[in-house]
């Protein structure tokens, strides 16, 4: 995907007008990906950055663990390494785990309800490359003289001006504001889809759990996404307008900051979890062939978490030296909030209790994330003791604890997800043997590196360090830590050539490999661009489940008539290969049209970052800011008057370019024959992937339906996924 | 097929669980270890920690130990196997959820007892009082009671509470010596409290715990604990000014004093009686230090001397900046620094 | 995102209560959206006047809110902006009707009187510095420009937002059918409008 990170290409001289970019056309290529309004295909975008992100964010934790393997250690000078540990921090929350989430939030969460795309499928390609924009502008600090250094909390006054005058901070501040964007317009898309796209039938109680942790974690991040954006703000304007909100000489308050951070921080680590236990839960079920036990509790604990998260923040401030009332409150508030987690625990247990284990490798993650993620949860406990938590705070003792919920929960989860979905996405299955090995590599790897944390922390060991000396007698369990670090090295080495070699050798999955439980099975894996080809009815939770299997008196399942199997029903025309391509002719199913102008927006953004990072140097102003953001502008409006899905247009009877090299070509003369001919806010028309009415609203706009608008989503969604993404990883 | 590297991980385990219980036991090598209290604050934050990590620890084995028995108990012999479908328990659920409320409760209790017995300011004529003033990247203490300026090393006496208030000149650092107290952070335009006591005498290491910039890792401490009347002594031995060389007596020390003068150095450190900069640690009874630069650097000639070649090449980020100083100047500002005791 | 959520129009899968399960909110999914967006735009400002709020009074130095506020003159803006939800109101009422001409009035209207806020807190902003009050005085003037500033650069885009919709009616885009487009946009206009009685009330009237 490298080619396609490049800002470069992007036809920005044409935006002058908004009608001059003509509609993009290409079925495959780089082009076709970089338009797409797919859900699926930005699924996987999201899914593929993420991962390319995660190396990164794994090197640099390699460096860490190697400067501190020893006492003393030289391998990184004292600002490298806080520019290490800062950027490891920074990527592995918004760069890998929140994005990886998104990833799974958008391939399946329309799957899961039945619904043919995301409510606003432009919105949903801005989201994902205002993300991956933003996540390249941070990284490219680290060319532009230095990367951020003040820690992923940041605190003030240490990233104030003063005492970080670099632009190292600057990048942080503005592209955290960059990914909060992509993150924001991704959880209001996704819940307005999750509230009014569901099939007929699915009531709120009927959701599959994944879904139901997506719109969780969408709420989460809604209402915290602005909290951090004010604080990341108000440091802003210190820094580049002379504001003095955290300037202690002028009275400010540098315990604000800690305020505003963690109260979106908290928020922030159930918007790491939850998908990732949305996914356990779905898996569970599926290889214990047996239903989540006690679903409801199972929704109505993570609710309650999504509230209680909000009430707990102050437990990470438990050193600054607020009063006792205010901190005893917080240390009893974190406790309860043990509880519904701990209510989660014992249902998966419940779940797999008297179940029949299929023990693969999603099963072997979703098993070990049960118990890694309960030692992360016991440690949590420990940390809401709140006296002795003075002992515990800001050592390593919190590395290993969170360190047990982030990649012990959510990354444990995200990897049985993989695993899990993969066939769906892909059409074929990752190797189970090679998987047993990745499962098997990960756990150790992970134990070894960080059970021992948890020594270090108690035996005196502070994070955010970049040395340590000998005589702290910390040195033979550092060693061993280092050692783990590259288990996990290791261990996402397998996974890589797992992908490679189950991609050579490919055991096709067919649309129903697990004999799973949720709609995303009744279709063709891969699924086709327009997922289902008849709007699904659903009458109870696991509806797919239920479709293939009575239950007898005992309350054994009993597998119904082959015949009615709705996997062979709907999966059919895929045969358990890639979709085929002409398969929607006979529906009419009209798919909203790519576009270039999520692109253009997102990259409008990009440049007003880098105009915010450098404005404040003498004699640069806010010159680049303000280009960014009249690219941003002009890209929105003509955005706003782009309908959503082009009708057919007899101009466009013309060969489809096979070649992306040749775009830039086409918008030119685009740009010179079709000013007055784009259909500018053809309003009826914008409305349109739904309902039959507004199909045959189209229609009759463009005559001819569906050889053009029809196909082209088909042959994208059919031919791409199989190649392009499957062959990322190995590649970096 | 799996029997092989299972074995070996099981070897690997119980090696690793071996060296974690004898390196966690060694408790004499590890002078920041928070289990291993040495103060009535200290302890009273162990003794309520140890029956939670008792309780996490049965739940820790508990729920473990369920994962690996379902593992093997329910694992799939068969395809046609076709398990009850049970839906859930209500009665079970309610169980596990006010089992944990129930036992979370009483850790809350405890633990608010606790939190209000360690915010109490301690009053009597044996409290000691003391300023602690953060620095980038090293602690300044003031006893305002005794007159007495110093840094890094703090001098306590045993068996007395230290009344600690806790400054900031510029970030935030959090004063942290493990086995007297648990950290506190020091927060600019706050004013925060702690209180310390040792009960038996000993140098007791620290370290400041909240990240602070370039040299966060080397901003350490050191409090010593002496008798009282050991204290009284110590005291009594750093209210003195200090005695400006006689060059009849000593000529290199009293170039090394002009030299501190000349290059700059009184600008910025405080020695009592001859100089009054501001800036940095207050030098007036520097020999009697066993360490420098925020506990980094032993005080002896050799790292004395490598310290005023090139501070910040020895420090990151050093304040202090490279003077530029001749071997010939060097010599002569230790034989200075060596006169101030 | 703001400047355009009532054109951003996208499909809408909606329709399915005829099942008899309720899987919709009954909402369009643009004024859903929008309330979401809010929902959000509540916590942005809610974190600015806690701010605000934390450093009252708080200042080491002046000028202080008593040296310089000129309350009559806020009051009368302050006015001007909440008639301003009156005639988005009358304009939503107009579109309804199929009176495209008296919609135009009232989302001119509307702009006009958006715009004259704006007017009015820009030259506030001048005589606030003229008097020495600037963002890097004191806490005061931090915490005052960057919360009025932020409310007043969602007024600017919501006097974009209006003129667009103005534009579009010029053109005989806006029909009655698409009346839901004035109503969004007439959502975050009347939030807006809120937003600023409470921290009209929570800066300018609550006496520190």
């Amino acid at each position: 995907m490298a080619t396609v990170l490049e800002p470069t290409v992007t036809p920005v001289p044409v935006v002058v007008d908004p009608g001059v970019l003509k509609r993009p056309k290409n079925p495959t290529g780089v082009w076709s990906w970089m338009t797409t309004v797919d859900h699926k295909r930005i699924g996987i975008l999201y899914g593929v950055s993420a991962f390319v992100f995660f190396l990164l964010g794994g090197i640099e934790a390699l460096l860490i663990r190697l400067q501190l393997a020893q006492p003393n250690g030289t391998i990184l000078s004292a600002d490298a390494y806080n520019q290490v540990f800062t950027m490891h921090g920074t990527t592995m929350i918004f760069l890998v785990v929140m994005p990886m989430s998104a990833a799974f939030f958008n391939y399946l969460a329309p799957l899961q309800i039945g619904a043919r795309d995301v409510a606003f499928p432009r919105l949903n390609a801005f989201s994902y490359w205002t993300f991956l924009l933003g996540g390249i502008f941070i990284y490219s600090s680290f060319i532009f003289g230095g990367a951020p250094n003040g820690g992923w909390f940041g605190y003030a006054p240490q990233t104030s001006i003063t005492y970080s005058p670099g632009h190292n901070i600057d990048y942080w501040v503005i592209g955290l504001l960059i990914l909060g964007i992509a993150s924001t317009v991704g959880a209001v898309n996704l819940i307005v889809t999750i509230l009014n796209m569901r099939a007929p039938g699915m009531t709120l109680m009927k959701m599959p759990i994944f879904t139901w942790m997506t719109l969780i974690s969408s709420f989460l991040i809604l209402f915290a996404m602005p909290v951090i954006t004010i604080a990341l703000f108000l440091l802003m304007f210190d820094r580049n307008f002379g504001s003095n909100f955290f300037n202690p000489e002028a009275g400010g308050n540098p315990v604000l900051w800690q305020h505003l951070f963690w109260l979106f921080g908290h928020p922030e680590v159930y918007i790491l979890i939850l998908p990732a236990m949305g996914m356990v839960s779905e898996i569970l079920p599926t290889f214990a062939r047996k239903p989540l036990f006690g679903y409801p509790v199972m929704v109505i604990s993570a609710v309650a978490i999504g509230f209680m998260g909000w009430g707990v923040w102050v437990h990470h401030m438990f050193a600054v030296g607020l009063g006792p009332v205010a901190i005893s409150a917080f240390s009893i508030s974190t406790m309860f909030i043990a509880v519904p987690t701990g209510v989660k625990i014992f249902n998966w247990i419940g779940t797999l209790w008297g179940g029949s284990l299929k023990l693969n490798t999603p099963m072997m993650f979703a098993m070990g994330f049960v118990a890694m993620f309960t030692i992360g949860g016991l440690s949590g406990v420990t940390h809401a003791v709140a006296p002795h938590d003075r002992q515990q705070t800001d050592t390593y003792y919190v590395v290993a604890h969170f360190h047990y919920v982030l990649f012990g929960g959510a990354l444990f989860g995200i990897m049985g997800g993989i695993y899990y979905w993969w066939p769906k996405i892909f059409g074929w299955l990752l190797s189970d043997r090679i998987g047993k090995l990745n499962f098997w590599t990960w756990l150790i790897g992970f134990n070894m590196t960080f059970a021992p944390m948890h020594l270090l922390g108690l035996q005196g060991m502070p994070r955010r360090i970049d040395t340590y000396d000998e005589s702290l007698g910390l040195d033979a369990l550092n060693m061993v830590a280092t050692v783990g670090s590259f288990v996990i090295a290791f261990s996402t080495c397998v996974f890589m050539y797992n992908v490679w070699h189950s991609k050579k050798h490919k055991v096709m999955a067919g649309p129903d490999p697990w004999d799973a439980r949720t709609l995303e099975w009744a279709t063709a894996s891969p699924p086709p661009a327009y997922n289902f080809a008849e709007e699904p009815v659903v009458h109870s939770v696991d509806d797919f489940w239920h479709q293939k299997y009575s239950e007898d008196d005992e309350g054994r399942p009993v597998r119904r008539d082959s015949g009615t199997d709705p996997a062979e029903h709907d999966g059919a025309a895929a045969n358990g290969s890639s979709g085929d391509e002409h398969a929607d002719e006979g529906h009419g199913i009209h798919l909203p049209s790519p576009s270039y102008y999520p692109l253009v927006a997102a990259f409008g953004i990009f440049v007003l970052g880098y105009g915010m990072v450098y404005g404040r140097d003498a004699g640069v102003n806010y010159v680049g800011a303000g280009l960014g953001a009249l690219i941003l502008f002009v890209a929105l409006y003509a955005w706003g008057m782009e309908p959503s899905a082009e009708p057919h247009d007899p101009d466009d009877d013309i060969p489809l370019l096979p070649d992306p090299e040749e775009e830039p070509a086409l918008a030119a003369a685009g740009a010179a024959g079709a000013l007055g001919a784009a259909p500018e806010g053809d309003g009826d028309a914008a409305d349109s992937a739904g309902t039959e009415a507004e199909a045959d609203a189209v229609t009759e706009a463009g005559t001819e339906p569906g050889t053009d608008a029809g196909t082209e989503p088909g042959t994208d969604a059919g031919t791409a996924p199989g190649t392009e993404p499957g062959t990322e990883p190995e590649g970096t | 097929m799996m029997g092989h590297p299972r074995r070996r991980r099981l070897t690997a385990a119980t090696g690793l669980l071996a060296f974690l219980l004898v390196s966690a036991c060694g408790k004499e090598t590890l002078p920041q270890n928070t289990l291993d209290p040495q103060g009535p604050e200290a302890r009273r934050l162990d003794d309520l920690i140890d029956p939670v990590f008792l309780v996490a620890g049965v739940v820790f084995v508990l729920v473990q130990g369920l994962v690996l028995y379902v593992a093997f108990r329910y694992r799939r012999r068969s395809e046609d196997e076709a398990p009850k479908q049970v839906h859930g328990n209500v009665k079970a659920e309610i169980g596990w959820t006010i089992a944990p409320a129930v036992i979370l409760l009483v850790i809350g209790v405890f633990t608010v007892f606790t939190l209000f017995d360690i915010s109490e300011t301690p009053a009597g004529p044996g409290v000691v009082k003391v300023k602690v003033t953060g620095h980038q990247w090293w602690w300044e203490y003031e006893y305002p009671d005794l007159d007495v300026v110093t840094a890094n090393e703090l001098h306590i006496p045993t068996g007395q509470k230290i009344d600690v208030t806790l400054l900031s000149d510029d970030v935030i650092h959090s004063f942290w010596p493990p086995k007297l107290a648990g950290k506190v952070d020091v927060v600019p335009n706050r004013v925060n409290k702690m209180v310390i006591e040792a009960d038996k005498p000993g140098v007791y290491h620290g370290q400041c715990a909240e990240f602070c910039g370039i040299s966060h890792s080397r901003m350490r401490l050191q409090v010593i604990a002496h008798t009282p009347a050991d204290f009284e002594r110590w005291v009594a031995s750093n209210t003195a000014s200090a005695i400006v060389p006689d060059p009849e007596e000593d000529e290199e020390a009293a170039a090394g004093a002009a030299a501190f003068r000349a290059k700059g150095c009184a600008s910025c450190h405080t020695v009592k009686g001859f100089a009054a900069g501001e800036v940095g640690p207050d030098l007036t009874h520097f020999a009697q230090r066993d360490t420098f630069a925020g506990a980094m650097f032993k005080n002896d000639e050799r790292h004395l001397r490598a310290w005023l070649r090139d501070p910040p090449a020895e420090k990151p980020g050093s304040i202090m900046p490279d003077l530029d100083l001749t071997e010939e100047e060097i010599d002569d500002l230790i034989a200075y620094l060596d006169t101030l005791k | 995102m703001a400047t355009t959520p009532a054109t951003a129009t996208t499909p809408d899968i909606s329709a399915h209560t005829e099942h008899g399960h309720v899987t919709n909110t009954g909402l369009s999914n643009e004024k859903l959206a929008m309330w979401a967006f809010l929902g959000s735009e509540c916590l942005l400002f809610g974190a600015l006047i806690s701010t605000y709020f934390l450093y009252r009074g708080k200042s080491i130095s002046g000028p202080t809110p008593e040296d310089i506020y000129d309350i009559p003159y806020t009051s009368v803006s302050s006015f001007v902006l909440l008639m301003s939800s009156l005639t988005m109101v009358l304009a939503l009422a107009a579109i309804q009707r199929g009176d495209y001409r008296r919609l135009r009035v009232w989302l001119m209207a509307t702009a006009l009187l958006g715009a004259s806020f704006i007017a009015g807190q820009v030259y506030e902003f001048t005589s606030f510095i003229r008097e020495g009050l600037t963002i890097k005085t004191n806490l005061f003037g931090s915490s005052f420009f960057v919360l009025t500033g932020f409310h007043g650069v969602h007024v600017t885009l919501g006097i974009i937002m209006l003129l667009s919709l103005w534009n579009l009616s010029l053109r005989g885009k806006l029909t009655q059918d698409r009346s839901e487009v004035v109503e969004i946009a007439g959502l975050y206009w009347h939030f807006v409008d809120v937003v600023w009685i409470v921290i009209f009330t929570v800066i300018y009237l609550i006496p520190t």
